[in-house]
């Protein structure tokens, strides 16, 4: 889960960061009082949970709280990268230094979290890893010591910085990696983290994401202390009809998972396959042959009849689909037999022949022998362990191109 | 003979009361596995195919008299902390952990854990491993008369990053004759206990395995991870390695997730195309079908 800059700064400011005053604005007369008790020159920036907002012109300038509303006017219709703003951000134009980068995500091969710092702040922190390499201290934190502030003192002082600049930036990584672990992020980033004219350290943006399997847990960070509602997932991803009715048969019944996506596949032989590993592998020998999938499917843990029906009527019924595929590796927990039935079933209440709709049939494994004698009755290309997941595939690209 | 199993390897299941763990008890016990206790708080005095059910594993350990070697956790992703760090400190050195969804905080937790205590995690989100004709720990395979089909004595190290795909590929080395010396699959997340590199020096010890195959899919480090270890150390083992979800690498693909948790492609370096170029560059042969892997095994092997 994604969060707003204006959110990132609150989470930051509750781990003991320092933040400029700012105020978060929904319209152009909440952006002028908001400029107005800061007092002085402004900054209006776009609330987007996308990149780019200042090359977009979503981030400008004011000297004044009129000024601050027109800016407000124009970002809060301004569009990026496909995303309206939740709002703007009024911020005081704060007079840098200096800016620096503070940063912590996960290592997976050390598994354990990654303190980064750089003292060449407000740009991509991956560019200046592979530019200035000597610009960018590194250090692991345990995950199950408490964070101690010499471990981010030593990750700050390997760029070079010293003096009251380290002594400042310290307690800042430190906290960091603190609420990166106890907020459950898979990032938690202050760029750029700005040196004041006057000494002092805020940050000025800050990028936080929390990892989705967490949220529950982290009820009071989202509900109380952020204000953020249950339903308020920030996916952006906006589901097909195709994607939403699979996911509507999925949730009817709690026997096994059927998974359905079709963004930007379009193709003829529709896939009724699985699981995880299997579909990759098979939606790869499709295409790998010169097959044109109409969507990608998973199926797992021994869906009903019902479920397999509703998945395969689903590919069925898709726009181009011509013949289905049903395919998975060997299975252990899914029961051929009651896959068989499912698809078979589908075909009949479309009034489709099921030796004609289903090109091929493949999953071996649990009940396979029911499963056969099924498929049989029906005239249905049934293949065993014998015939590799490859070849399968391969049969059903041959048919389908073969019926068009 | 086999790795981290042995005939006399005993273990627990934690959750045993659940009804995937109820199936995964009978099929271990079909296989011939020694499943010498299940723990479920509350339920104590129960049994699960004739398997004692404690409330704790200290309870488990005392029944048993002597120490445990390992135990399946299949427990709720809130509760696998608890019960997998309940295991370490009751001495057991080989957590299996089949739940899914627990939070990346969690794994890591647990594996630091693990490491102080000399002790191995395998998964999360796994089906646990297998060592054919020896003993069976975790769903791996199913019933036990699947699992010997699909799983013959041999001499091939099988590493998967899905459950399934472990089963398809060693059934593939069944029927051309080599067979599986150990299978074990490792888990689809992003944080795992065990990667191939942090298992490859328990195959490299193990005289009946003569090669490893490996299912790889696109998402984190790990595959970069091999191809270091296998630079850095003189492997007598010939591997081959099968990429799964080539597809992912497409344009209009980008941003989408597909199969398991793991798979969220965050750079390039974690894409199918760039995971397969790291390891040829290793000397790693790569495979686009899994029917090619026998041969491809039988070539690393003669060289």
């Amino acid at each position: 889960m994604r969060f707003f800059e204006f959110e990132a700064r609150r989470i930051v400011e509750q781990a003991g960061i320092p933040v400029t005053s700012y105020g978060f604005c929904t319209t152009p007369d909440e952006a002028r009082e908001a400029a107005a008790e800061i007092g002085g020159p402004t900054v209006v920036k776009s609330q987007v949970l996308t990149g780019g907002r200042m090359k977009a012109g979503g981030v400008k300038f004011a000297d004044t709280p009129d000024e601050a509303a027109a800016h407000a006017e124009e970002i809060l219709k301004l569009e990026i990268n496909g995303h309206m703003p939740r709002g703007v951000l009024v911020d005081p134009k704060a007079e840098v230094k200096q800016e620096y980068y503070a940063g912590v995500v996960w290592d997976g091969t050390a598994k354990k979290p990654l303190m980064l710092f750089s003292d060449m702040g407000g740009i991509d922190i991956e560019q200046v890893a592979e530019e200035h390499p000597d610009h960018v201290g590194r250090g692991h934190i345990s995950n199950l010591d408490p964070v101690f502030d010499f471990q981010a003192k030593e990750v700050i002082a390997a760029t070079g910085v010293t003096g009251s600049q380290l002594n400042r930036a310290t307690p800042i990584l430190a906290r960091l990696a603190e609420l990166f672990r106890d907020g459950d992020m898979l990032l938690a980033e202050i760029n750029p983290l700005a040196e004041l004219t006057d000494g002092r350290f805020v940050a000025l943006d800050a990028h936080m994401e929390m990892e989705d399997e967490a949220t529950g847990r982290q009820a009071e960070l989202l509900r109380e202390k952020l204000g953020i509602a249950e339903d308020d997932t920030r996916d952006t991803y906006v589901p097909s009809e195709f994607e939403r009715r699979v996911k509507a048969i999925d949730a009817a019944d709690h026997r096994g998972v059927i998974q359905g996506k079709d963004h930007n596949f379009d193709g003829n032989l529709g896939l009724v396959i699985g699981a995880g590993g299997g579909s990759l592998t098979l939606t790869d020998a499709v295409r790998s042959q010169g097959g044109k999938p109409a969507n990608y499917s998973e199926i797992g843990g021994n869906p009903s009849v019902a479920k397999a029906c509703g998945l395969a009527k689903e590919v069925l019924q898709k726009d181009g689909v011509e013949k289905i595929a049903v395919m998975m590796s060997i299975v252990s927990n899914t029961r051929v037999d009651i896959v068989a039935r499912g698809v078979i079933k589908a075909c009949l209440e479309l009034g489709r022949d099921p030796s004609e709709a289903i090109a091929v049939f493949r999953i071996p494994g649990a009940w396979e022998d029911e499963g056969a004698r099924i498929l049989d009755h029906y005239g249905v290309e049934y293949y065993d362990r014998s015939v590799s997941l490859w070849d399968a595939a391969g049969r059903a690209v041959e048919k389908v191109q073969g019926a068009s | 003979m086999s790795v981290l199993l042995t005939p006399e390897t005993t273990f627990i299941v934690q959750g045993i009361t659940g009804r995937e763990a109820v199936n995964l008890t009978r099929e271990c016990l079909d296989y011939g596995s020694r499943v010498v206790g299940g723990v479920t708080p509350g339920r104590k005095g129960r049994e699960v195919h004739g398997v004692p059910v404690f409330d704790t594993v200290g309870q488990a350990v005392e029944h048993h008299g002597s120490q445990i070697d390992g135990s399946v956790v299949t427990v709720p992703p809130a509760f696998t902390k608890d019960a997998v760090i309940e295991a370490l400190d009751n001495g057991i050195k080989l957590v299996v952990i089949v739940t899914e969804r627990i939070p990346r905080g969690d794994v890591a937790e647990m594996v630091e854990y693990a490491d102080r205590q000399g002790a191995r995690i395998i998964g999360p989100n796994c089906l646990g491993l297998i060592a054919p004709g020896i003993c069976k720990m975790g769903g791996i395979g199913g019933p036990a008369k699947d699992a010997e089909k699909a799983y013959e004595p041999g001499v091939v190290g099988v590493m998967s990053r899905s459950g399934g795909m472990t089963t398809e590929i060693s059934s593939t080395l069944t029927a051309a004759g080599l067979g599986v010396s150990t299978a074990i699959s490792i888990g689809g997340d992003a944080i795992i206990g065990s990667t191939y590199a942090e298992l490859m020096p328990f195959f490299e010890a193990d005289e009946q395995t003569e090669a490893i195959v490996i299912y790889s899919e696109p998402g984190g480090r790990m595959e970069a991870q091999l191809a270091e270890w296998v630079r850095e150390n003189d492997s007598r083992l010939p591997i081959v390695a099968f990429m799964a979800g080539k597809f992912m690498d497409d344009e209009e693909m980008q941003g989408m997730s597909f199969g398991h948790a793991g798979t969220i492609v965050e750079g390039k370096e974690d894409s199918a195309t760039e995971k397969i170029a790291r390891l040829e560059e290793a000397g790693i042969r790569v495979v686009e079908r899994i029917d090619e892997i026998p041969e491809a095994v039988r070539e690393g092997v003669s060289k």
